[in-house]
């Protein structure tokens, strides 16, 4: 039957099921095609810290958001205008995220007796009327798979697993979209086993023809392709643009990168993605532990090479002490902070920024460390550049934060082309002098002499040493030298960092808002929202949080207020208003979940009040 | 400066080898053990075979935790780092496996890497890095001026064990076979000659090579091992290893160890015929075992002599061969690595012209 078309701007869809429906795959899959056909896109994937967790209970729902569309998208949206639910506990978990009169889409063999009482609903809300003021499509997606496969000799089970690709090839019907990516990454997931092949693109295309013959609903919708800056695009999620960037930096400096870490939630996948690229003389190592990871690319520096560590807050603990000694060796070194909800385990899947403080002073004595943060998934790719850049040039371990949300988030992505690249000059010791390894140039920067350069043997150590030298010194006035000189190396890096910017909004003004990773988009979103409101309202968005850039405080007086959301009870503001003595004031949630553009937006017309 | 990074082969430049002596390998820096400590005849043997490695000094690394052996790299004059408590293995496990070509030495003690280091030891074993493990174990930590460590017998009064340790102590080589470690030796400080031979055998052994050297702390533990440096007990307290030789110790060469079934016995060799003593073989994984749990304390009664000398030696592969093997397999099976195909991936899309 023909249908009509309708234009959209843009759609937030929730894709939500059992943790073992394959919801995941299928929300990166209706990505990857809209952002192949072109809209600008944004992902949040939201599953529980269990791998199976109990069948049909609300503890076991794994989601994946995105918003996709024809203007500029930068955050995965407040909330959704389509619900996929695959059972009743996934419709539960999700249904407050549904716009009033959005559209649910309900696989209705998932809210059967059992599946209610699981959930917890006495009656099911498919008959209770709370689905009066939506557009419910109700679809037996179990029966439909099993009918599309009912001669392929497969187990029920086995049918049931591709259930997923019934709903897909439904959206993809729903939105106009192509299945040929789709099929062409079934072919490749599945290289070697027909059956599974031919299985899943069959109810694949069944969920596309079942939207085109049946009656379930009248309208299908367009969403053109938006008007992204010119030039190549790809879709790329944050821990893999990491990863990218790492390689990127040690193909541009020439040293070759080693990594070493312990699995932890959510930082493993760019242990996964580096493993993948080992042509490019990338060595990955598991360690056995957090202190193992650390101390290994510790040996690696030491050898020459670009040594990199990645773990979570947990993890980022365990490394303190060896931080220490990268930072007292002044070894180049990047320790990654895929932050994730704490404190202690927390909440290993869900996000937020708590460990800032951490970053900023967490080591034991005074062990000042460059702290730079990352804003969006594809900004994870220059983030891990540019923490690499500045550990080679100014031999320092730096830490890099990111966290669950960019981590796992995607986004397309205007790659870059290695030429435009900056370089990056390794500062390695030459010359026949008298090799000192502690004497330094005018940054404060030593020389870097590696094993086998005859002549240039040395020893370092955790221990004070005597300025120049290196020797053990315990000397009282040698100690606070040194301790001054390593803060001022730290601070001097500012002097080459490029000055702070109003990203979005008012050059002056009332609001001044400040933020830091992660938020970048919904701050985006809101300040732009309010600024087409006519309020007076500035963002600017810090990269370099230790040092700072030199102009910050300029940008701070021409504004009344300051501003700062965080996902973390007040630590940036607590770091701005020590060092500008300004009255900034914390715009904080802490509930391992992003900021939606309303309470940005809320918290700046309170302010400017 | 030309950079020696490349391959696993020998260096060719023999022509520095044959120049350097012991004393090349000393620093300028005052050596500050306690007076007596047996420390200084480790770091003379040490310093002694550096010029039988055929590597050149640039080629070589020291690397320690913390503790009082720890101080070892400062006096040596080749690269080193003297780094933080019981992470002297995981640190030279990282530069291994990154510059496989260069010689990793590894100093430490029984504080630093059977307690506070453990995990890496164990790790690094099973691992087979071809390093040089040299194990300080004077039953004590001297460091922190004297409290018990995991290798002080029960009842041990220390500083935090004023009526007597109830630690259960770590065998440090049982722990070495358990965790499947590639060569395993015993020696001691004041053995000077064998201390240097079992170096030497050591720092030939290409894989984890695991050297516990009894080392006597004259201020918080002294006397420790006395029983079998003292001239009076040495001989018939120690069983000195040798490859394809019986197992005979004894003032006179009287006494013999027979295994009997799994059950190691000492003998009289006036009873028993050497033909039918157990002759060593540092190939036998199974007799390797049992003979690192001669362990006995030499108070009791019917206790087993101290072997010295190597345990075990095994020929297995090494973690950053097979690093570097797999590295060159995957630039053999796709190509080195182009970074604008890699930005790139495989699904682009156009925006504009």
């Amino acid at each position: 039957m023909v249908k009509e078309v309708e234009e959209k701007r843009e759609v937030t869809i929730v894709f939500a099921g059992d943790s073992g429906d394959g919801i995941q795959l299928t929300g990166t899959q209706f990505t990857n095609t809209n952002a192949l056909f072109g809209n600008d896109i944004s992902t949040f994937p939201n599953y529980p810290a269990e791998i199976r967790a109990p069948q049909g209970t609300v503890a076991g729902v794994s989601g994946f958001q995105l918003k996709f569309g024809s203007v500029e998208v930068a955050t995965p949206g407040d909330s959704c205008d389509v619900l996929v639910a695959m059972n009743a506990a996934a419709f539960k978990v999700n249904f407050p995220r549904l716009k009033k009169h959005g559209t649910v889409i309900l696989n209705t063999d998932g809210f059967n007796a059992r599946n209610l009482k699981l959930a917890g609903y006495e009656e099911s809300p498919i008959e209770d009327h709370s689905l009066d003021d939506y557009r419910t499509i109700q679809i037996d997606v179990t029966k439909m798979t099993r009918t599309a496969l009912v001669d392929s000799g497969m187990g029920k089970k086995e049918i049931d697993r591709s259930r997923n690709m019934f709903v897909l090839g439904f959206l993809y019907y729903m939105y106009n979209r192509d299945l040929r990516g789709t099929e062409e990454f079934i072919k490749q997931k599945f290289a070697g086993k027909k059956d599974l092949i031919d299985a899943n693109i069959r109810v694949l295309k069944a969920g596309y023809h079942f939207g085109d013959t049946s009656e379930t609903f009248t309208s299908r919708y367009n969403v053109k392709a938006a008007q992204l800056k010119a030039g190549e695009y790809r879709s790329i999620m944050g821990n893999q643009a990491t990863a990218l960037g790492l390689i990127a930096a040690s193909q541009k400096s020439g040293l070759d990168l080693f990594y070493g870490s312990y699995p932890i939630t959510p930082a493993s996948d760019i242990l996964h993605e580096l493993a993948k690229h080992k042509n490019f003389g990338v060595k990955t190592f598991q360690a056995e532990d957090e202190i193992a990871a650390i101390c290994s690319i510790i040996g690696a520096s030491f050898g020459g090479k670009l040594g990199v560590t990645a773990s979570s807050g947990p993890g980022i603990a365990l490394k303190g002490e060896a931080m220490g000694l990268g930072m007292i060796l002044e070894l180049p070194m990047v320790v990654i902070n895929v932050q994730r909800g704490g404190p202690s385990t927390g909440l290993p899947t869900k996000t937020e920024q708590a460990d800032l403080l951490q970053a900023v002073y967490g080591r034991n004595g005074e062990a000042p460390m460059p702290v730079i943060a990352a804003k969006s998934p594809s900004d994870c790719f220059q983030a891990a550049y540019e923490a690499c850049q500045i550990a080679i040039e100014h031999m320092t371990p730096v830490i890099l934060l990111s966290d669950g949300y960019i981590a796992n988030g995607s986004e397309p992505w205007n790659f870059p082309h290695p030429k435009d690249l900056k370089k990056i000059k390794p500062k390695m010791a030459s010359g026949d002098a008298t090799y000192l390894p502690y004497k330094r140039d005018e940054n404060l920067v030593r020389d870097w002499a590696i094993p086998g350069q005859k002549g240039k043997e040395h020893r370092i150590g955790g221990l004070e040493k005597e300025d120049e030298t290196g020797n053990v010194s315990y000397d009282p006035e040698n100690h606070e030298k040194m301790v001054k000189i390593r803060a001022e190396k730290i601070n001097k890096i500012a002097d080459s960092l490029p000055a702070a910017a109003i990203d979005h909004g008012k050059e002056k003004g009332d609001v001044l808002v400040i933020g830091w990773g992660s938020t970048f988009g919904v701050i985006k979103t809101a300040v732009n929202q309010c600024c087409d409101e006519g309020i007076s309202v500035g963002h600017v968005h810090l990269r370099h949080i230790h040092p700072m850039p030199h102009n910050l405080a300029e940008l701070i007086k021409n504004f009344k207020h300051v501003i700062i959301p965080e996902m973390n009870s007040g630590q940036l503001s607590k770091l701005i208003r020590e060092k500008f003595l300004v009255n900034a004031e914390g715009i904080n949630k802490i509930q391992g979940v992003p900021f939606s553009t309303q309470e940005i937006v809320d918290a700046i017309k309170n302010r400017r009040l | 400066m030309p950079l020696k990074t490349g391959g696993f082969s020998m260096s060719t430049e023999t022509a520095e080898e044959v120049t350097l002596k012991p004393k090349d390998f000393a620093t300028d820096q005052d050596v500050r053990w306690c007076p007596g400590c047996g420390d200084y005849s480790i770091l003379k043997q040490v310093q002694s075979i550096m010029p039988s490695l055929g590597k050149d000094k640039e080629d070589i690394v020291f690397i320690s935790g913390i503790g009082c052996s720890s101080r070892f790299p400062y006096y040596m004059d080749t690269y080193g780092m003297h780094s933080i408590h019981g992470r002297a293995t995981a640190i030279a496990s990282g530069l291994k496996i990154s510059r496989p070509e260069l010689s990793v030495w590894i100093i430490t003690g029984d504080g630093d890497s059977l307690s506070i280091g453990g995990n890496h030891l164990i790790h690094m074993m099973r691992r087979n890095f071809d390093v040089n493990v040299l194990l300080f174990n004077n039953e004590i930590y001297g460091l922190t001026k004297g409290q018990y460590s995991p290798t002080s017998p029960e009842g041990k009064i220390t500083k935090s064990t004023p009526i007597g340790s109830i630690d259960h102590p770590f065998n440090p080589l049982k722990l070495c076979m358990g965790a499947d470690s590639t060569f395993i030796a015993r020696t001691m400080d004041r053995d000077p000659k064998h201390q240097r031979e079992i170096l030497l055998r050591g720092s030939q052994h290409v894989g984890t090579s695991m050297i516990e050297i009894y080392q006597n702390c004259n201020v918080f533990n002294d006397g420790a091992f006395e029983v079998y440096t003292n001239k009076q007990t040495k001989e018939d307290e120690t069983l000195y290893l040798e490859q394809g030789k019986p197992l005979i110790f004894g003032k006179e060469k009287d006494q013999g160890i027979k295994l009997d079934g799994s059950n190691p016995t000492v003998v009289s060799l006036s009873d028993v015929s050497e033909d039918e003593l157990w002759v060593h073989d540092e190939h036998d994984k199974f007799k390797a075992q049992l003979l690192t749990t001669f362990f006995d304390n030499p108070a009791d009664e019917n206790h087993l002599p101290r072997p010295f000398g190597v345990f075990y030696s095994e020929d297995r592969f090494r973690y950053e061969e097979a690093a570097q093997a797999q590295t060159e397999e995957a630039t053999e099976k796709k190509g080195k690595g182009d970074l604008e195909v890699l930005l790139r991936g495989k699904n682009v899309w156009k925006v504009g012209d």
